[in-house]
């Protein structure tokens, strides 16, 4: 049974991530537009400020620059919030990153709904629907902390664009220290046999709490954590249903173009299964706190539970 | 000398805003009049002829294509990669270490590039004749997703080239490479938002190796910069954004061009960005392709093609 160590954001995890590929990989740049605080990338830049490029309100030109600055293998990290990281600048990105194959990190920070109080100008649900479309382009979305950190390792060691997606709250941090993390590798953090529940980012925690509910109620719940949306682990996913023959998603994102959806196509090609699906439906989000957002938005523990039990 | 009186820093001109400086004497300069040319000034002015002769090749045949942006920068493209530029053909990679670096953000003028990659030996000649066609590396606008060589950089969408080549110079700096990036920038292109973003960059973080070309040809699809969307003065919106000017009054005469660009050369490293803004003829070398925005991105019909071609005999052998 996994258990909260303590609550952190995981833009801290990410900063923390950055720090040390600072240390240990002098290839490792970062640009940030005007928001290194919010970022965490301000201890990024303040050990190597040789290495940190700040590029001011102009995210359009971030992406390009980062483009370039992969000319003799650096490795750029962009920072900005998820809104502004992705529509914002979604041409400069498939244009000049994805279509150009340039080795380029996109770091998003303040997705979804749990960003609070800012509102639904900022509280971008569509990010990682417009991500994963995009040839070639690596989709994460890690659930807490260390998770993050890790993440933000690996993908300095992976060759190719990548979409890194994390938020502002702080959330419990329930996964081991120094994990290793493995791009596109599902894991497997509770055995059941009932219902297969795939969840992404913050929906992890709340997916395990339910499944823990659920426990209690008689009712065998797999909870399976999808850190990466693409490429997605099908060979995972399709032994877990297999297995239970039911399958539940959960993700802080739109129902249309997210995690739910990339695997309610695997199924439907490979093992055409019931399922049910815990996102944003079709909807903008608005100001309050990260609760009562998760509430109000349906994307709470109790949400999942009550989307497992319409199977029974 | 015939290149001192033709380019001039932008302080010693400054035009009215809303005069119109791209007069059409311009399209006089074909066959280019340049005295004391030397050889191997006179070889790339036939070089230029066999490019221009590949660009309308190259879009008839495909019946597609933009030939009046890349007649107008054939000069540009000769000069910077006959006199300028430094580089290795033969063994092209991503990262070009110790060697200048070239970006194309107006993309649309794939054909000019394409012929002149080809001309200066990154890949065959024969190639040209795939433009556009299922299955080639020449795809409509250049990418590098086919693996050209040559290319760094996917273009076509516009605006975007700026940035990237700023990019790549601060890469050239981190790198400790003292060669420089030169980019290639429609003046319609201006319009779109992202160039001043990359403009204020530059100017503010003195980003002294790069040299942005602006292909100053008064026309874009729907007509008349000016009367689409007014540009002002390219060369005081660059200077007030921290980069030093220079301007090609004659971007279709090949000398004034190698010239201007060696100066911007010698500006370059001094703390400051350097813009050019180079007036050319939309069309240059075809008559009946000059004086108008109509040939943008139209290919010209088999009687327009035997009309073109006969303009612009054979110097270097056809594809």
């Amino acid at each position: 049974m996994f258990t909260d160590q303590g609550a952190k954001d995981t833009r801290s995890g990410f900063g923390a991530g950055l720090l040390e590929l600072g240390k240990t990989n002098p290839k490792v740049v970062a640009l940030c537009a005007d928001l290194t605080g919010s970022l965490k990338m301000d201890a990024f830049e303040k050990e190597f400020p040789d290495r940190f490029y700040q590029v001011g309100i102009a995210e359009a030109n971030m992406m390009g620059i980062a483009a370039g600055l992969t000319i003799g293998g650096n490795i750029p990290f962009t920072g900005t919030f998820a809104n502004f990281s992705t529509g914002r600048v979604y041409d400069q990105i498939r244009q000049s990153i994805a279509y150009s194959g340039k080795n380029v990190k996109i770091c998003a920070s303040h997705a979804g709904v749990t960003l609070g109080e800012d509102g639904a100008t900022h509280q971008i649900l569509e990010d990682i629907g417009l991500m994963k479309m995009l040839p070639g382009m690596t989709v994460i979305n890690p659930c807490d902390y260390n998770q993050t950190k890790a993440a933000t390792l690996a993908i300095a060691e992976h060759e190719g664009p990548v979409y890194l997606r994390f938020g502002r709250p702080k959330v419990a941090n329930f996964t081991p220290e120094n994990q290793k993390f493995e791009i596109g590798k599902a894991l497997l953090l509770k055995e059941g046999t009932d219902v297969s529940l795939f969840a992404t980012g913050h929906l992890v925690w709340e997916s395990l709490q339910a499944a823990y509910a659920l426990e209690r109620e008689g009712i065998s719940v797999e909870v399976i954590n999808i850190h990466t949306i693409k490429p997605l682990d099908e060979e995972a996913i399709l032994k877990s249903v297999a297995k239970t023959g039911r399958a539940v998603t959960a993700e802080e994102h739109q129902i249309n173009g997210g995690l739910g959806e990339s695997i309610a196509s695997t199924l439907s090609r490979n093992l055409p299964t019931p399922m049910q699906m815990i996102a944003v439906n079709d909807s903008f989000g608005e100001s309050g706190t990260p609760d009562q957002l998760m509430k109000k938005y349906g994307l709470k523990d109790e949400n999942i539970v009550a989307a497992v039990k319409r199977f029974f | 000398m015939w290149f001192t009186s033709l380019c001039f820093t932008f302080a010693a001109k400054k035009t009215h805003h809303n005069s119109r400086p791209f007069s059409p004497i311009i399209s006089m300069n074909f066959p280019p009049n340049s005295i004391n040319m030397n050889q191997d000034l006179q070889d790339s002015v036939n070089f230029c002829q066999q490019v221009r002769r590949d660009i309308v090749r190259m879009v008839h045949a495909v019946n597609s294509g933009h030939p009046g942006g890349s007649l107008g920068c054939t000069e540009f493209f000769v000069a910077l990669y006959r006199h300028v530029m430094t580089y290795d053909a033969k063994n092209f990679d991503m990262d070009g270490k110790g060697e200048d670096l070239f970006f194309l953000s107006n993309g649309h003028i794939s054909p000019v590039y394409y012929s002149v990659l080809a001309r200066c030996g990154f890949f065959p000649v024969e190639e040209l004749k795939t433009f556009r066609k299922i299955n080639s590396r020449l795809q409509g606008h250049p990418t590098t997703h086919e693996g050209l060589p040559g290319i760094r950089i996917a273009s076509g969408s516009l605006g975007q080239g700026l940035s990237v080549a700023i990019g790549a110079a601060l890469a050239k700096k981190r790198n400790a490479d003292k060669k420089l990036v030169f980019s290639l920038h429609g003046d319609g292109e201006l319009q779109e938002g992202q160039i001043w973003e990359a403009a204020m960059y530059a100017g503010s973080n003195k980003v002294d190796n790069l040299i942005a070309t602006i292909d100053a040809n008064g026309r874009q699809i729907d007509g008349n910069t000016e009367d689409v969307l007014d540009l002002g003065n390219i060369g005081e919106k660059f200077a007030a954004f921290g980069w030093e000017v220079v301007t090609i009054a004659a971007g279709n005469d090949l000398p004034t061009v190698v010239n201007v660009l060696k100066q911007a050369i010698d500006l370059s490293g001094r703390g400051k960005p350097v813009c050019i803004v180079m007036r050319t003829e939309m069309g240059a070398g075809v008559d009946f392709m000059m004086g108008s925005h109509k040939w943008h991105g139209v290919a010209p019909n088999d009687e327009q093609l035997e009309s073109a071609l006969a303009q612009l005999p054979e110097t270097m052998g056809d594809y």
